[in-house]
This record gives structure tokens, sequence and C-alpha cells, in this order.
């Protein structure tokens, strides 16, 4: 019954071919660790995203008017509306733990290191797209939260010499955050920049493809193949092997996603900030003002360094330079060896610090800045940020010295477990 | 296993995270969600006294069936106009311009004001309400200083006087200058009712959320299970 279908498909679309290519017939190396499940999940979280935010599409106003009594229609009035809302605004947060903890995998195995430099680039690409994301979305619901941390990331681009205040008024369409604002984020939010992140998704998985999957040992399983018939010896069939072990590992990740959902939406006011539950008013700054959990280590980056010739645009610099950094690490790396199993002492203690201090900035990105009280006259917590972000540059500008100098182990022939 | 270790931690880090707070400590709001006569009489004095100058404008009034009422003793109990049906938001008897010249702002909606402020916070700002002369209604609150909203229930309450104390917080200290007609304890309890239904009204649908959940993290283990299951018998012949 089906083979007659498959065939009448394959000679006019190779959908059997796309079949082995990516499933079937892609050999992944056997060693796969706990680490390798967050891309599969990042897929299937932009899946929820993608999914929740056609029904919640159905049922928002974007309108200044509106929007902050459309979010409340859909949480009271809309049959399971807020269910939909809860999946998607947990979905955005556990877009980024997933994606945060994708990338520490690719620190830790050196998954960046040739051949797969581009499968990085674009890796990155997808990550600004997703901030880019985040933060047209979470204009949206309008509540004062969204309202302030709109004004104050646009006033950033306000800080570029010469051409930033009309870059500001080009970005919201007007001289405040206001209804034109609000309506040009609901167009990147819902259809421009999903098209690109899409298309940036198949883009990495095509070049991953090309390029095979690294492994925690960080060797290449192509060097050893069956004489016979090709196929890598470490190498496994992604289908069965690993959309079995993907499934387990998603159900489980979904008992923690469903947990947030239906039990801690608001996840302590951090998925769900309280003062957003407050409309936005142009007319009340509030006192504090933190973005969402997963800018604030840039957000601490950025009120760390200090005005200089009277303009912030020293920290936005620094800002900005702290996540495009990160597009140069295949080109920093210059170990002989990918993975941290065998990379030496040098490079360990240099992650072990850069993790610490991108935590402790994301932290403190969340406080206002006297939180740790003052010595002479200045903020304890600044001096920590300043310390981070110091300690945050000089992994990536260190690499290049310390990954030459440090004492690695020498590499296996094949994989371990 | 020191993977997972490695992932534990980055969690509790952002549980670390969420255990700071500040200002005024407040007095824990002990509610029952699930006391549907304690949300009944919270939701009595809510359209009682705090519709005459706040609206609820994302509250409709045939969703007090959620806490155990029928739309017929909503109508006989809960709404006075005969123009307003059962199936309208609640809104506020007085008129926001009027409101403005009385008190300086127009009284914020209640719909969320749970969400935003939290049950501790209102329980305590209903019950810290003190007599001064130097506040243009003439009271003051401890939680909310040089707030612009009267005591409503000092008839309940009695009048409290703030007194400077070393003991007390931000130096001050209420003390009972007028007895009310309820004790105490008595007023405590109704606040609470209060606070219970404000935070009903904050978010209807959490009952069932938390119902719902229960049985789709129980669904999901099951599924947990056969998925483990699965994976072990292919993963049987890879070494």
């Amino acid at each position: 019954m089906l083979r007659p279908v498959m065939t009448w498909i394959d000679e006019r679309f190779p959908m059997s071919k796309l079949v082995r290519e990516h499933l079937t017939e892609y050999y992944a190396p056997k060693n796969f660790n706990f680490w390798y499940l967050f891309g599969g999940l990042a897929i299937v979280v932009l899946a929820i995203q993608i999914l929740s935010g056609i029904f919640l599409t159905m049922h928002y106003k974007p309108d200044a008017d509106k929007a902050f009594a459309s979010v409340e229609y859909i949480m009271r009035d809309v049959p399971l509306g807020w269910l939909i809302r809860y999946i998607h605004s947990t979905g955005a947060s556990m877009f980024f733990v997933v994606i945060y903890l994708h990338m520490f995998r690719a620190l830790l195995y050196g998954s960046y290191r040739k051949p797969r430099e581009l499968l990085w680039i674009f890796g990155m690409v997808i990550y600004l797209c997703l901030m880019a994301e985040a933060f047209f979305g979470y204009l949206l619901p309008w509540g004062q939260m969204s309202y302030w941390g709109a004004q104050v990331i646009v006033n950033l681009f306000g800080a570029v010499p010469f051409i930033g205040p009309d870059l500001a008024i080009w970005i919201r369409g007007d001289y405040v955050v206001g209804d034109a604002t609000l309506n040009r984020f609901f167009a990147l939010h819902v259809i421009a920049v999903p098209l690109a992140l899409l298309g940036l998704v198949v883009a990495h998985i095509i070049s991953l493809h090309e390029v095979g999957s690294n492994n925690p040992d960080g060797i290449e399983i192509k060097k050893h193949k069956d004489p016979k018939t090709g196929k890598p010896l470490d190498g496994i069939p992604f289908h069965p092997y690993y959309t079995v072990k993907d499934i387990f590992g998603l159900v489980i990740f979904l008992i923690i996603f469903a947990s947030i959902v239906f039990f801690a939406p608001e996840m302590g006011g951090y998925f769900l900030e309280h003062n957003n539950f407050i409309p936005a008013d142009p007319m009340v700054t509030p006192p504090h003002i933190a973005p969402v959990w997963y800018f604030t280590p840039f957000y601490s980056i950025l009120r760390a360094v200090p005005p200089m010739f009277g303009s912030q645009f020293p920290g936005v610099l620094a800002m900005g330079g702290a996540v495009f950094i990160l597009f140069l690490l295949p080109w920093l790396d210059k170990s002989p060896v990918r993975s941290i199993r065998y990379k030496g002492p040098l490079f360990k203690t240099s992650l072990t610090i850069f993790v610490t201090s991108f935590l402790l900035l994301g932290y403190l990105g969340l406080k206002p800045s006297n939180i740790w009280g003052q010595v002479g006259s200045a903020d304890v917590a600044t001096l920590a940020a300043q310390l981070c972000t110091v300690l945050y540059f000089l992994f990536f500008l260190s690499l290049p010295i310390i990954s030459r100098l440090d004492r690695t182990k020498a590499e296996p022939d094949r994989v371990t477990s | 296993m020191k993977s997972t270790l490695i992932f534990l931690s980055f969690l509790s880090f952002v549980g670390l995270a969420s255990a700071a707070g500040g200002g005024y400590s407040l007095d824990r709001a002990n509610i029952d969600a699930s006391d549907a006569e304690s949300l009944q009489r919270g939701a009595k004095i809510f359209i009682d006294r705090c519709v005459s100058c706040h609206s609820a404008a994302f509250m409709r009034f045939n969703r007090l069936t959620d806490i155990g009422l029928s739309e017929r003793q909503i109508q006989q109990y809960f709404i006075t106009d005969d123009t307003v049906k059962v199936g309208d938001t609640i809104k506020s008897a007085i008129l926001a311009s009027d409101a403005k010249t009385m008190f300086g702002v127009v009284p914020p909606d209640l719909s969320v004001v749970s969400r935003s402020r939290g049950a501790d916070w209102l329980y305590t700002y209903l019950r810290t309400f003190y007599k001064d002369e130097a506040a243009t209604t003439g009271w003051n609150n401890l939680v909310f200083p040089n707030v612009a909203m009267p005591n409503v229930f000092s008839q309940e309450q009695g009048v409290l006087r703030a007194v400077h104390s070393t003991s007390g917080q931000s130096g001050l200290t209420l003390e009972v200058e007028t007895e009310g007609s309820l004790t105490a304890d008595a007023f405590d309890d109704l606040m609470l009712d209060l606070t219970n239904f404000l935070v009903f009204m904050g978010e209807p649908a959490a009952e069932k959320r938390k119902q719902i959940g229960s049985f789709v993290i129980i669904f999901l283990i099951l599924f947990a299970f056969m998925a483990w299951a699965v994976k072990r018998e292919f993963w049987k012949d890879i070494h």
C-alpha cells in the first residue's frame, strides 16, 4: 500500500533520498551524551513557539489601547487561552535555557573547530535572531516592563555617534515607544524574524549533516570506516538510535516544561515579571528596570562600562562586542585537540572562570547596582560586574595563547564511551 | 552523571536568584484558593466596598460561577444596577474624572493587581492604614507611603495611629486610637478573604491549571518510562 505511494512521490520528489541522507543513513557518533540533547530540543521548542504563537495571534490585538486587554482576554475568555499563553511565555525562556546549554556544549567539546566554523556561524546568527525575536515579542503584552524595557534598549541605539538619535526614531517610528512601535514589533515578531529563523535552522542542519556531528571526544569518526560498507565504524544511524534516545530526553524536558507551565508559570517573576501585569504607562517610569533573565549578562556588561566623553556608546560597544566576539571563537582556539577531555588545566581553568563570570553577570543584571552596598563612592556590585566583564573578554582574548601553551593529552584513536 | 550535576547547578542558580526580596517586610497571607466560602465573602466585600472607586475591567461577573455561585445568585447579590448583565465586566461606580479630582489619581483597575503586587503585599497593605493629618485624605499607609487612598475599612478596623518607636519597621508602629466594630483577629480574617478573592480574580483559571497539570505530569511520567524502555531495547546492540 505504502510502497506504490512512495514510488510515486520519489519519481517526483527525492523523499526517500532525504530520509536516507538525514535520518536512516546519517551516521552520528555513538558516544553522544546528555549535552547532545539540546539541539533537538531547540527545534522542538521552536515548533512549540510557532504553534502556540499562531493561536495567540488569532486573539491578540497589536494596538496600544487594546494590547494589554487582549492578553487578559486570552487569559480569561479564550478557551484554554491561558494554557496557550503560558506555553508561549515559558517557551521563550526555555528556548534560551536550551540554546545556552547547546552553546556551552560546543564550548566543551570544541564543536566550532574546523570544519564546523560555518555551522557555528549559522548557530550564532540563529542566536542573534532569537534575541531579536525575544526582544520584539516582549513588547507585545504592553505591560510596564515591556514598555520600559523596549524604551531602554531602543535608546541604546540612540547612543551611536552622529546617527544615533535618528536611528532610534527610525526604529521606534515615533519619538517615544508607542502604537507605531508596537505595530512594527508585532510584524517583526510574527513574520520577519521567524521566517529568518526557520531558514537559518535549515542551513544549520544542512551544514551539520555535510560535515558530520562532533562528539565528546572531539575526534573525527570518518577516519575509521568499514572497508566493505564505507560507513564509519563508530557511527550509528541517527534513526532509529538517536530518534528514540532524543524522544526519551524530550519527554524528560517536557516534564520540566509542563511543571513550569502548570505550577509556576511566572517562575517567581523571572519568566513573567510582576511589573508586567501593570499596563504600560509612558508617564510613570518604574524605579528598577531590568531586562528578562536571558539578556541580563549582556545588560550587566552595558552597565559596567562607565560613560566616556559624556556618551553611553562605549557601554553599548562592549555589550555588542560581548556577543560578536563569540563569532570569532573558531579562529581563536588554536589547541591541537578539540574536546575538553583532552585539553589541559589552563583551558579548564579559563572556561570555569568564563562560565562563572557569565552567570554572575547574569545575576547582577537582574539586581539594582547598589545590592551589595558600597566601598567609598563605588557600588560593590558594579565593581564585581566590571571585573566579570574583563574576565569575560579575557577568556576570548587569551584563548589563542593558552590554547597553544596548554598541556594537552593525546586524543584516542577511536571514540570512548 | 557529572554533566547532570552541572545542569542541576544551573537550575539551583536560577532558584537562588529568585529568593531575594526587599522593602517593608510583609505579613504572610495564608490564603486558601480552594476555600469557596472565603472567596465568596471576599467577592462580596470587593463588590460592596472596592468597586465604588475601582474597576475590574477584565473580570466578568459570571466568572464568579468558578467560586461556587450560580448566575442567579450573582444577579441577586452582586449586581445592583438593572442595566448590568451577568456577562459584563466589573466597572467602578465613580467616573474616572471625578476620582481624579477627589484623589488626584484615577484609582487603578484591580483585575490583575494580585499579580503585580502579590498576596502578602495586598494583605499587609489593607491592614496598615493609619491616621495622618498631613496627608490629603487624612490617611497614610505603612507599605505604600503617601497613598492617595483613604482607609475604607476604618469602620471595621477602627482608627490606627503611627507611633515612633525603635522596635517597629521604618521606625513606626501602629497603635489603636479608636476601636472598630470588629476585633483585630476578625478584621484580619475579613482582609484575608478579600486578599483571597483578589488573588482568584488575578488568575481565575489558576485552580483549573493545577488540576490539568497533575494529569499532564502523570501522563508524561508514564510516557517517559515507555520512551526509556524503547530506547533501551534499541540500544542493546550498541557497544
